[in-house]
């Protein structure tokens, strides 16, 4: 299929051309991406993709500078008993961390991802939902993760959720806009469709499914919607839009089933740190003793590894 | 056939991971035989990642089952041997079924439930006896007391199907360690009944864990997991038993060697069973100024 360029990214979609999603197609289709036999070499450089995927993430109440400088340490320092493993693509936390991980990160090739807007419930005003936003950037974050108003978004007022998106994207300035849909709360995956389109169309760098904060967080039905709008927008106006499922993704294994599903949906070119990251806290800790399972043949036990 | 002549329902025998039974996830089977080369089951055949399966599901479960009070764990165990008791009959058939006399089978079964009564009594005496208060020249109050090992990994005697996997499985667990166990490979059917009889006495999920299979298979993955912290065997011979001494060396597991125990005898149960898998933790406690 040819490149035709016909649609500008950057206009209000027309939502009653956003196709429908046929779910029983979806869970077939997440069924076959778990079948795939992924061994030896090929598992080891997907476990290796996956760690330079991750945006290690902390986002408690409880958060301290000390916590958010051991997690900067594991980003880091991933396990030094093994030579050459990947960076992590990211830390993620809260905007008034931002300050303590960039010191902490000072010098490294990591970058600071900071959730923003009023995370994770996004009900406040745009006022300070921006003033979040800007916070962040002027503190050092160079990603920052925003929640949509699900609210407005299931009253129907989905011009509201673009203008907000694309307030928030204009005080970004240079760092790069995740933007959450919440699609636990978003309830069918129609609405996931619609609200990935309405996001890309508002200017989105990448689109994420979860705060992690709302059960169920990322599936790989809700993440293969979004991999599948992802792909129509590209066809349509050939902008690139990265994606990240968070939440909930906390073995190798199946972050390598959620590889599996972005080779077969939007192919090599989104197979890079760039365009694909996991939001995850645990997930590092699981790839690593695979990799470690890989290399020594034994099974690995948490005890000599670093807590993340 | 006779129109009312019954087909006896055959019990499909599984392993024990997690509170649950499910086959195993290779996919593999051998056909246990008896002495006339009748096909008495197919028995799953274990493989690395049931094991891995089940050292996950111990190692969740050890925290709570540690926590559990003294008392509750004897009380567990009791109920385990009540169990045992009300369906003796069937373990008796099942030795039988593999090639064990009926009076020596109906001493096994006894025995097994008597053993684990004893051990539930341990359950809130065996921190009596091994912990200590130390006599120390400096002005502090300086005391050991025992905690589980964590998870162990057991490799039941092959000669026996019930008593040697009971005398092993019991006093692990009434100190607070959950385990892994492979079961007798010449008579792996009692290990899985008694996998049920387990599944009914509330012992929390992967507590104990439960894999019939292969031992040349498995020796191996017991002996090298980096996070089993014991592995118990008995009846292996010396060069296996060498390999397995030497893999565990890497994340220093104790190595517990029973060479030689005749199970069904009164000396095959002892407090000293229990601390084979306990560590000694000694507190130094500043008294005075």
């Amino acid at each position: 299929m040819s490149l035709a360029v016909i649609d500008n990214p950057f206009t209000y979609p027309d939502l009653s051309r956003v196709p429908a999603v046929d779910e029983v197609g979806i869970n077939e289709r997440v069924a076959r991406f778990q079948s795939r036999s992924i061994k030896t070499d090929s598992k080891m450089a997907a476990l290796r993709l996956v760690l330079s995927m991750i945006d290690l993430t902390t986002l408690e109440g409880q958060d301290t500078p000390g916590k958010v400088r051991q997690l900067c340490q594991k980003a880091i320092h991933l396990h030094d008993a093994m030579p050459g493993l990947p960076h992590v693509a990211a830390v993620c936390v809260y905007p008034n961390m931002v300050a303590v991980a960039k010191e902490a990160l000072a010098g490294h090739d990591i970058n600071i991802a900071s959730v923003a807007t009023a995370f994770p419930s996004g009900m406040s005003s745009r006022e300070i939902k921006l003033e979040d936003t800007r916070m962040a950037v002027a503190a050092g974050a160079n990603e920052i993760d925003m929640v949509i108003s699900r609210g407005a978004f299931l009253a129907g007022d989905y011009r509201y959720v673009f203008d907000e998106i694309v307030a928030v994207k204009d005080a970004c300035g240079d760092a790069h806009l995740k933007v959450i849909l919440e699609t636990g709360e978003l309830g069918t995956l129609d609405r996931v469709r619609r609200a990935s389109v309405l996001a890309m169309h508002a200017g989105a760098d990448f689109i994420k499914t979860s705060t992690g904060k709302i059960q169920p967080a990322a599936t790989m039905q809700v993440t293969l919607v979004m991999l599948q709008a992802i792909r129509d927008y590209y066809r349509a106006t050939g902008r690139m839009v990265g994606m990240k499922p968070a939440g909930g993704i906390s073995t190798a294994k199946l972050a390598i089933h959620y590889l599996v599903m972005l080779r077969e949906t939007l192919g090599n070119a989104w197979m890079t740190p760039e365009w694909f990251r996991f939001g995850a806290s645990s997930l590092a800790n699981d790839v690593l003793m695979q990799i470690m399972k890989q290399t020594t043949g034994r099974y690995q036990s948490a005890d000599y590894f670093s807590k993340d | 056939m006779a129109a009312n002549e019954r087909i006896a329902v055959a019990k499909t025998y599984k392993i024990y991971i997690d509170g649950k039974f499910p086959r195993t996830e290779s996919g593999r089977y051998f056909p246990l035989k008896d002495k006339r080369g009748k096909v008495l089951a197919n028995v799953c055949r274990s493989s690395r990642k049931d094991f891995r399966n089940a050292v996950v599901a111990a190692r969740k479960a050890q925290g709570a089952w540690a926590g559990a009070s003294a008392y509750l764990r004897g009380q567990i165990l009791y109920r385990i041997a009540e169990m045992l008791e009300g369906r003796s009959a069937q373990f008796v058939d099942e030795l039988v079924l593999q090639g064990t006399t009926r009076a020596r089978a109906r001493r096994e079964v006894e025995t097994a439930i008597d053993r684990l009564i004893y051990y539930a009594g341990w359950s809130d005496k065996y921190q009596q006896v091994f912990s200590s208060v130390n006599p120390v020249a400096s002005s502090h109050f300086n005391f050991s007391v025992l905690e589980p090992t964590g998870v162990v990994a057991i490799i039941a005697p092959d000669d026996s199907g019930l008593i040697g996997l009971v005398s092993n499985v019991a006093p692990a667990i009434v100190g607070g360690n959950t385990c892994v166990v492979l079961a007798s490979e010449t008579s792996p059917l009692s290990a899985v009944s008694f996998a049920e009889v387990l599944h009914a006495s509330d012992v929390p999920a992967g507590v104990v864990n439960i894999l019939t299979g292969f031992r040349s298979e498995l020796v191996g993955q017991f002996a090298s997991h980096m996070d089993v912290n014991a592995v118990a065997f008995a009846g292996l011979d010396r060069k296996v038993a060498g390999t397995v001494q030497s893999q565990a060396a890497e994340n220093l597991k104790r190595v517990i060697a029973r060479a030689g125990v005749d199970w069904m005898k009164s000396d095959a149960e002892s407090p000293y069973f229990i601390r084979d898998t306990q560590e000694v933790k000694t507190t130094w406690h500043p008294i005075g100024t």
